[in-house]
């Protein structure tokens, strides 16, 4: 993918398998969030770091989604300020967002049923299209060459996905995992710098995740996207993920490495120890 | 035999994303083009021009307007009729108004004026959606209606309340007003109707149309990933009300040459196309088509047969008429909402496997 990188950050921290930890992307400052009496997010903060694989675990109804949701400006947090790039972000409308460099995928999945799999992919790349209403309506000049263009870089990503044979299949008659894929790739295709992911690997089984798992560290790795990753299956995010964020009940119980996490009291008393059986 | 897409292949992205990616309907297309603009012209007479192909070519294209914002954008509108009475209206004061004007010009003219006037109704589509957006829409039918009845500036003050079409021509070709010979009437029409579904087939497969099938599809999501909203809802219904108000202005100036707003463009209006595009398909440009001709052909159909030639009642027929009908509108919603459009694909695709349907 021919990607606008901007100039590589001075390395703050390297893993041990030698990828790159650069400098904060996005802050989140003391984030709380009701709905009425629900308190879904409660005076959490943490950070992201450019490059970076972030996890965010926690039992069902902890308020992970409601954390993506304030992300991608979809839930304005009732107190609490979102930091992107060194600047506090205004309130903002999630298209907004998403021109901002934000793209994400959904946790019941949310293609355009309607669409084949390479209208959604390319409509994942609408905040790149500038062509006007009436040289599209001509299909000339600078629409064409845009179209062409844009069906260029999809297809580089259709390739990476493996998903060549249903590119003209309307989505909504794709078995499921092939539309967490699908899914992906429309996310993918925005070239985004920040990447959220809500649970693309549940309900999937063992051959399906092995792959989800593979096409996230790979953009991970070849486009040094940065990632927010929701996931349940604890093996998957000790292998992915660089940090991890623990979240029950609305609150941030536990924050760091996946073995440190792993380790602390709080985090098995609430979570793991649950998930452990 | 010969309908294949085998050894039919791509070598650009250019190529695959064409409108008829197979060798076979390309020529069928260009078949029907030739048809239409080079033999057509020479056999039609006024019969067949007034009872088939000038309502068939124009309420082609009121119904091409309304698929895109119902078909593709996923928002109902019941006000196709009053934009359809803003394009004639608009017409026919550039028209008097500016008698040197091109009758073209002012027929786009008509569009625009409609655009504008579909935007500022669509306005309400930003915060209400489905049966109460069909609600506002229809406030906005009879709204305009009710306008053009009551302002007499509109008509300029004729004593009838009627508007009628001047005369005009293109190219030295008398094309409105008295005696206006078929062809001519149905040349203008053809040329509109073939230019704008061709317009439109480029929208609806490029950003723009992506976008509102977008919204259609799942508007959450779809503003998530970066569509806005309010850009995609308002081209819709600029988009959509451009094409409904050039329906409305050759539906006046060509066709009918004089009209009564409640009579031409009521409610019964409105339902008229709104049924073409439900049997036509929703989402389809070919759909709209289908769904025009089906809905001109039919009355003509059952007058022939029922009324020449088995000697049924005029008001039994009409009854049969609006049952069929119907039964039909009935039968698409729950069994094909995709309409003929997508039988059509369906037998196709079946001819595409012939003889091995496996
Ligand atoms: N739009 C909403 N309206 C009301 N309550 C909500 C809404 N979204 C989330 N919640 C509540 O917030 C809490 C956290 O939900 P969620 O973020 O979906 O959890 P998780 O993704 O961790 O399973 C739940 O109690 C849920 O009912
Ligand atoms: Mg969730």
């Amino acid at each position: 993918m021919n990607r606008m990188v901007p100039p590589p950050p001075t390395p703050s921290h390297v893993t041990e398998d030698g990828r790159a930890i650069g400098p904060v992307l996005m802050e989140l400052r003391n984030i709380t969030l009701r709905f009425g009496g629900v308190v879904a997010i409660k005076d959490i903060s943490f950070d992201i770091r450019e490059g970076e694989i972030r996890a965010i675990i926690g039992p069902n109804g902890a308020g992970k989604s409601s954390m993506l949701n304030v992300i991608s400006g979809f839930y304005r947090p009732t107190e609490g300020e979102v930091w992107f790039e060194g600047a506090r972000r205004p309130p903002m409308r999630p298209y907004k967002v998403a021109r901002q460099g934000i793209a994400r995928t959904f946790q019941n999945i949310a293609l355009f049923s309607g669409m084949s799999t390479l209208d959604n992919i390319m409509t994942g790349r609408i905040t790149r299209m500038r062509s006007s209403l009436l040289s599209q309506a001509l299909w000339w000049g600078p629409a064409e060459r845009e179209e062409s263009a844009h069906r260029e870089a999809v297809e580089k990503i259709i390739d990476f996905l493996e998903i060549q044979h249903i590119r003209k299949t309307p989505v909504g008659r794709l078995p499921y995992g092939l539309q967490k894929r699908v899914e992906l790739g429309r996310a993918l295709a925005a070239e985004p710098r920040l990447l959220l992911l809500d649970e693309p690997m549940a309900g999937m089984n063992v051959e399906e995740k092995e792959d989800m798992s593979r096409f996230i560290l790979d953009v991970n790795d070849e486009f040094g996207t940065t990632i927010v990753l929701i996931e349940h299956d604890m093996g998957v995010v000790m292998d992915l993920s660089d940090r991890v964020v623990v979240m029950d009940y609305g609150r941030k119980i536990g924050d760091g490495p996946p073995e440190e996490v792993r380790a602390s009291k709080d985090v098995i008393d609430a979570y793991l120890g649950v998930a452990h059986d | 035999m010969f309908y294949r897409e085998a050894g039919d292949f791509k070598t650009s992205y250019r190529d695959d994303s064409q409108t008829f990616p197979i060798g076979f309907d390309r020529y069928r297309y260009y078949a029907v083009l030739v048809l239409a603009f080079a033999v057509v012209p020479f056999v039609i007479d006024d019969y067949w021009a007034s009872a088939i192909f000038v309502p068939f070519l124009i309420y082609a294209i009121a119904a091409i307007g309304l698929n895109i914002l119902v078909g593709y954008c996923g928002q109902l509108s019941l006000g196709t009729g009053g934009f359809m009475a803003v394009g004639a209206y608009a017409c026919y004061k550039l028209m008097t108004a500016f008698p040197d004007l091109n009758i073209v010009v002012c027929i786009l003219g008509g569009g625009l004026v409609t655009a504008a006037v579909g935007v500022l109704f669509g306005l309400p589509s930003l915060r209400i959606k489905g049966f109460y957006l069909a609600v506002a829409t229809l406030a906005a039918q009879f709204f305009l209606v009710w306008l053009f009845n009551k302002v007499p500036w509109f008509y300029n003050y004729s004593a009838s309340g009627q508007i009628s079409a001047p005369a005009r021509s293109v190219f030295g070709l008398p094309v409105t007003g008295p005696g206006v010979e078929a062809w001519a009437q149905y040349m203008i029409c053809l040329v509109f109707a073939v230019v704008l579904a061709w317009a439109a087939r480029n929208l609806t497969r490029g950003t723009v149309g992506r976008s509102w099938m977008a919204i259609r599809d799942m508007d959450i999501a779809a503003e998530i990933i970066g569509v806005n909203p309010l850009k995609a809802k308002l081209t819709a219904f600029a988009v959509s009300s451009f094409y409904i108000g050039i329906a409305g202005a050759l539906f006046f100036a060509v066709y009918l040459g004089a009209v009564e707003v409640g009579e031409a463009f009521g409610i019964q209006k409105s339902f008229l196309i709104l049924f073409m595009i439900i049997i036509g398909g929703l989402g389809s440009i070919f759909g709209s088509f289908a769904g025009a001709a089906f809905l001109v052909l039919l009355p003509v159909l059952l007058k022939n047969v029922l009324v020449g030639t088995l000697g049924w009642p005029t008001d039994l027929t009409a009854h049969v008429q609006l049952m069929i009908v119907g039964a039909l509108i009935i039968g698409f919603l729950i069994a094909e909402p995709h309409g003929l459009a997508q039988l059509w694909r369906i037998g196709k695709e079946k001819l595409r496997l012939w003889p091995f349907p496996h």
